[in-house]
């Protein structure tokens, strides 16, 4: 269209095309250039997604070679490339990049605010981040290994020294890792930040930080957690590279240099990070009970005590991951007495959700069945969460296929279900649609069974012995059958995730529209469009208590009488 | 569902929130703190453990002077900050000008000393462990005072052009929390390196 | 007695299996254990049942549309969940620093064996300071009596990266960690072949590096120990392949990595070969010691574990042949 339409001279016609060439590089800029807190927490959700399927291939990778004794599917350098990448990205740039996504989407709207504290920092942490996972990608096509050839790192993801060491890893690809966490990292920072300024500088007013959903209380404990939680890591491996690069002697041991000092650091990001995944995992569970339990969350201010209880607890956890390390018996005392401690507020949690649920008209829509496993399998997963921290049982568990079993019943099991859930929740929120019910069904049920057949298994290959981080074993050590099981379950998990990924794009074009409030809930992004405009609100509801929809709902019944 | 816009009775306590500049600032400052204990942790663990020489008191000479201005500079920016406050710009300018002016001599004054370090005494961040960690816990400091010159010389160049009025004063104190934070973490180092680890 | 046999029957699913102790540190774990799974049991019972009848009992039923009794909470209930499940830390915590205690400060005895294990990438090197001889993959200690015990102290070091000593049956895992020692110990209950392998990923063949751990009996121990501190036995009866095959291996890079006591060949990079032919496997545990595996293994390493720090020796047929003729005589 030219300006000869538009009756002022020289003036810009900046008609949005409709179609066309043209239709698309507008919309490409328009995401590109976001600093839109909503679109920019659907492209942290989408590269989360992109990332999954990658680290999703790299688990079936290591899973058939594993089905039988000796196999030779691939060889041992790609199989420990294929589990160093595997946790990598997993934790690093599917789950943080998931949580990351929810936690700036709904967290303004939740408050009541127009956006973040920082756009254009929320922007520059979503491109560092990806950045970050496309570098450690390339590694497969440019870090070179001993023959010229691309090398992905094969570390493990917690790259110990001094197997990280010039002398043990020639060539660049530990170099990708480093670098890929230490950008991602510095995204992380960011976000962190942005998360904890947003939620105590930007809430609407008469947000009291007591009336705040309890998501916003379990992000703000993240982001602040996360603050303390890479910034050791970022430390470590800039320690690293020194290290590597400039003759240093941080982890040499030649040199009178340390590996255990890499192992506690690492440890010091490695435990607090694990519960900067499970809060906000915590938070959907916290937002989806109540609302299909159709009662409020039992007893708000102990849930509100038991999160920042947590985000303390966990700095003070990390070596029951090196009990088996060699410190003295007093050390090893300590860290058993911080991890029992840190699953009381836990448990509190559970008993809390299990309150919630106790008296109430459950509806068990998709999120709330996705919630309901989630708090059975958490469950298991603290529960052999408590064995792993008795040190003297940890000695026979640490390293075996026990805590591989453990810490995906957590992430799996747990955050990956609590996430699923907070989809099926907030999809119809941010694109106007429903999730299909029969896709969502398959979904569930077959990730459910899938997820028990490998991951219950598991358990036994540790207890009789089998090792974490190997590409084959010996027949006759009775391991045999357990692999096979294992296997079996990861394919109906990847059947079941298949459904889901199908169901968020058909869904997309072809679900059911879903008005402003299609689950009958109590919490600021309800009063909204759906998706919400950009500016989130034309007019904020009144806040006189931590679910305003409610008390409008029920002007005979609202919670701030009992505030 | 109809939603009442929200209205506030005069008698109502006023709604105010931290600063989010402040807040972020405040974050900022907690995670390179976490950094800079990560670093000072490893100084600690290894003095004493170097297997080869030269040891800290062999080759360490006490930077007072450094020291001395770059703890002005935080007092410069204090006074730089108030007078901004008050709308004196001029004496704005000039205190803030001074700050610049004695971060670049602690600099500096840190550049000589490596110097004399690597080149009269021998030690490099690869001649021992007291090298590894010497350099790069002052350096990573080191580091921290250039990012801030960088930003009090943009500040002083945005000053220059009399863009700096008033109105802006909550945005250089901000700022100033970061360099009065990197002046702390000197007290810290240098109590470290120069006081307690010769 | 049933104790025993209810080891046995564990040790029949697995030769790995945690729940099958034959040793004291491995049998204080798993009492431990079953008292740990005991509390944890309880407690899963307990709230699994809550849970599911929680989520069964409060469906909403059809048609049913008032809201439900809005309750917020209830101080005495969550007193309650918080005072009992610190109990239960304090119990658990009690009873496992005890352990650990029992475990880590054991006191050696006067007269118990020591061997210093040295991790490498990828084998095991396992020196009896107290007779004097060094040998590789294959552990032998003596049995120890449960009324006077004679344990087995093991002092744990490395020569490159991190690697972990784990055989389930005699004790928890400990690691083995470049610049920093550590000490672990055993004292079998039984004679006879123990497994396990290294616990701490080391690098491309971290799964082949397995252990094997003899417990003989005294006697038996007694005898294997003269023959290890014995140098080799090379004398004129050696075949003339043998003969040729030992100039070889002593001119060739060979003895830059192995060494054979009694010869000139004193490397310390790779295992002592000097009683290669007294172990049951090769390239810690990767391969059975056969004629045929030796040949396969010495011509070029990555056949049997690719990616093993040994290069292959390029020489020919008759000198492979010649090698492993030498080789089969190191009992």
């Amino acid at each position: 269209m030219s300006s000869n339409s538009v009756p002022i001279p020289d003036a810009i016609d900046s008609t949005k095309p409709t179609s066309g060439e043209a239709w698309l590089l507008e919309a490409l800029h328009e995401w590109v250039i976001t600093v839109d807190h909503k679109k920019l927490g659907i492209m942290y959700i989408v590269a989360g997604l992109f990332f999954l399927l990658l680290g999703g291939l790299e688990a079936v990778i290591i899973r058939i070679q594993l089905l039988v004794p000796h196999a030779q599917f691939v060889s041992p350098e790609v199989f420990n490339r294929m589990f160093t990448m595997h946790g990598t990205t997993m934790i690093f740039f599917v789950i943080m990049l998931i949580l990351f996504g929810f936690g700036v989407y709904l967290v303004p709207l939740m408050i009541g605010a127009r956006d973040m504290a920082f756009p254009r920092l929320n922007a520059w942490g979503f491109w560092m981040s990806t950045f970050g996972g496309l570098l450690l990608y390339f590694s497969f096509v440019g870090g070179d290994g001993l023959y010229g050839a691309g090398t992905a790192p094969d570390v493990g993801w917690w790259a110990y020294a001094p197997l990280t060491s010039r002398a043990f890893s020639p060539g660049h690809s530990t170099d990708y890792w480093t670098v890929a966490l230490l950008v991602s990292g510095f995204g992380s920072v960011a976000i962190g930040a942005n998360l904890v300024a947003t939620i105590l500088s930007m809430r609407c007013p008469r947000m009291t930080l007591a009336r705040m959903p309890l998501l916003c209380w379990l992000y703000l404990v993240m982001g602040a957690l996360l603050l303390f939680t890479i910034t050791p890591l970022t430390a470590a491996q800039l320690m690293l590279m020194v290290d590597r690069y400039l003759g240093g002697h941080f982890f040499d041991t030649q040199a009178g240099g340390s590996a255990v000092l890499w192992m506690h650091f690492f440890w010091i990001f490695g435990h607090p990070e694990v519960y900067v995944l499970v809060l906000p995992a915590f938070g959907f569970v916290s937002e989806i009970v109540p609302v299909f339990s159709r009662k409020p969350i039992f007893g708000y201010p102990i849930m509100v005590a038991a999160t920042v209880g947590i985000g303390f607890i966990s700095l003070s956890v990390w070596a029951h991951h090196i009990f088996t390390m060699g410190m003295a018996s007093y050390s090893n005392a300590f860290f058993v007495l911080t991890t029992m401690a840190i699953a009381v507020p836990t448990g509190i949690k559970i008993f809390n959700w299990l309150g919630t649920m106790w008296g109430g008209k459950i509806r068990y829509e998709l999120p709330m069945l996705f919630c309901v496993a989630f708090l059975f399998q958490f469950l298991v997963a603290g529960l052999t969460g408590i064995m792993l921290g008795s040190a003297p049982f940890n000695w026979q568990l640490n390293n075996s296929y026990f805590v591989v079993a453990h810490f995906h019943y957590v992430i799996v099991g747990g955050i990956l279900f609590a996430i699923l859930g907070a989809f099926y929740y907030w999809y119809p929120k941010m694109t106007g649609r429903l999730l299909n019910q029969t896709l969502g069904l398959w979904n569930f049920w077959l990730l459910l069974i899938g997820f028990h057949l490998t991951f219950d298994f598991m358990h036994f290959a540790g207890i009789l012995g089998m090792v974490r981080r190997i590409y084959t074993y010996e027949h006759g050590r009775g391991w045999e059958f357990w692999n096979v099981v294992i296997g079996v379950g990861t394919l109906f998990q990847v059947l079941g995730l298949s459904c889901f990924v199908f169901n968020l794009v058909w869904s997309y074009f072809q679900g059911r529209p879903a008005d402003r409030d299609p689950w009958d809930g109590w919490t600021l992004e309800w009063a909204t469009a759906s998706p919400p405009p950009e500016y989130n609100f034309s007019v904020l509801p009144e806040v006189k208590s931590a679910r305003p929809l409610w008390d409008l709902k029920h002007p005979e019944d609202p919670d701030w009488k009992y505030q | 569902m109809s939603t009442s816009p929200a209205t506030f009775p005069a008698t109502e306590r006023p709604w105010t929130l931290p600063s989010r500049r402040r807040v972020g600032m405040f974050c900022l400052i907690a995670a390179e703190s976490a950094i800079f204990v990560i670093f000072l942790v490893a100084y600690i663990f290894y003095i004493g453990k170097s297997l080869t020489g030269p040891t800290p008191r062999q080759v360490l000479e006490i930077p007072i002077f450094n020291t001395v201005c770059l703890l002005s500079s935080s007092l410069t920016i204090h006074l730089a900050v108030r007078a901004l406050q008050r709308g004196k710009t001029a004496t704005f300018k000039l205190f803030w000008f001074l700050t610049l002016a004695l971060g670049a001599i602690f600099l500096f004054g840190t550049g000589r000393e490596w110097h004399r370090l690597i080149y009269s005494a021998g030690l490099t961040i690869s001649t021992n462990l007291f090298g590894t960690t010497y350099y790069s816990l002052v350096g990573l400091h080191a580091f921290h005072v250039l990012a801030g010159l960088l930003g009090l010389t943009i500040v002083m160049l945005l000053a220059l052009a009399a863009k700096v009025t008033e109105e802006h004063t909550e945005h250089v104190d901000v700022f100033s929390l970061y360099w009065h934070f990197v002046d702390v973490v000197w007290v810290v180092v240098f109590t470290t390196v120069y006081v307690v680890g010769r | 007695m049933s104790q025993l046999s209810s080891t046995l029957f564990a040790a029949q699913m697995s030769p790995t299996n945690i729940f099958a102790p034959s040793s004291t540190p491995a049998d204080s774990i798993f009492r431990l254990s079953l008292f740990v799974l005991a509390v944890t049991g309880a407690i899963f019972v307990v709230v699994f049942s809550m849970l599911l009848y929680a989520a069964v009992k409060f469906r909403k039923r059809e048609g049913d549309q008032a809201e439900p009794l809005q309750i917020y909470g209830s101080a005495n209930l969550e007193l309650a969940w918080t005072v009992l499940p610190i109990l239960i830390v304090m119990v658990l915590f009690l009873s496992s620093a005890r352990v650990i205690h029992a475990i880590q400060d054991a006191r050696k005895p006067d007269g118990a064996n020591e061997v210093t294990v040295v991790g490498h990438q990828f084998w095991w090197e396992y020196r009896y300071s107290q007779y004097g001889f060094v040998t590789a993959n294959e552990l032998h200690v003596p049995v120890s009596d449960q009324i006077h015990p004679t344990p087995t102290f093991l002092t744990l070091l490395s020569a490159d990266t991190d690697h972990d000593f784990w055989v389930p049956r005699l004790a928890g895992k400990t690691d083995l960690i470049p610049n920093h020692p550590n000490r672990t110990w055993i004292d079998p209950y039984q004679t006879g072949l123990y497994l396990g392998q290294c616990a701490q990923y080391c690098g491309t063949e971290h799964a082949k590096m397995l252990l094997r751990v003899y417990v003989d009996s005294r006697a038996d121990f007694d005898h294997w120990v003269k023959a290890q501190q014995q140098a080799a036995q090379l004398n004129a009866g050696m075949s003339p392949g043998a003969t040729q095959g030992r100039r070889v291996f002593e001119r060739t890079a060979c003895i830059n990595c192995h060494a054979v006591a009694g010869t000139i060949a004193a490397g310390r990079f790779g295992p002592d070969l000097t009683h290669l032919m007294s172990r049951d496997t090769l390239a810690a545990g990767a391969a059975p010691n056969t004629p045929e595996n030796l040949r396969a293994w010495i011509q070029n390493p990555d056949t049997i574990k690719p990616g093993a720090l040994m290069p292959a020796m390029n020489l020919n047929d008759k000198e492979f042949d010649q090698i492993t003729a030498y080789l089969l005589t190191l009992h």
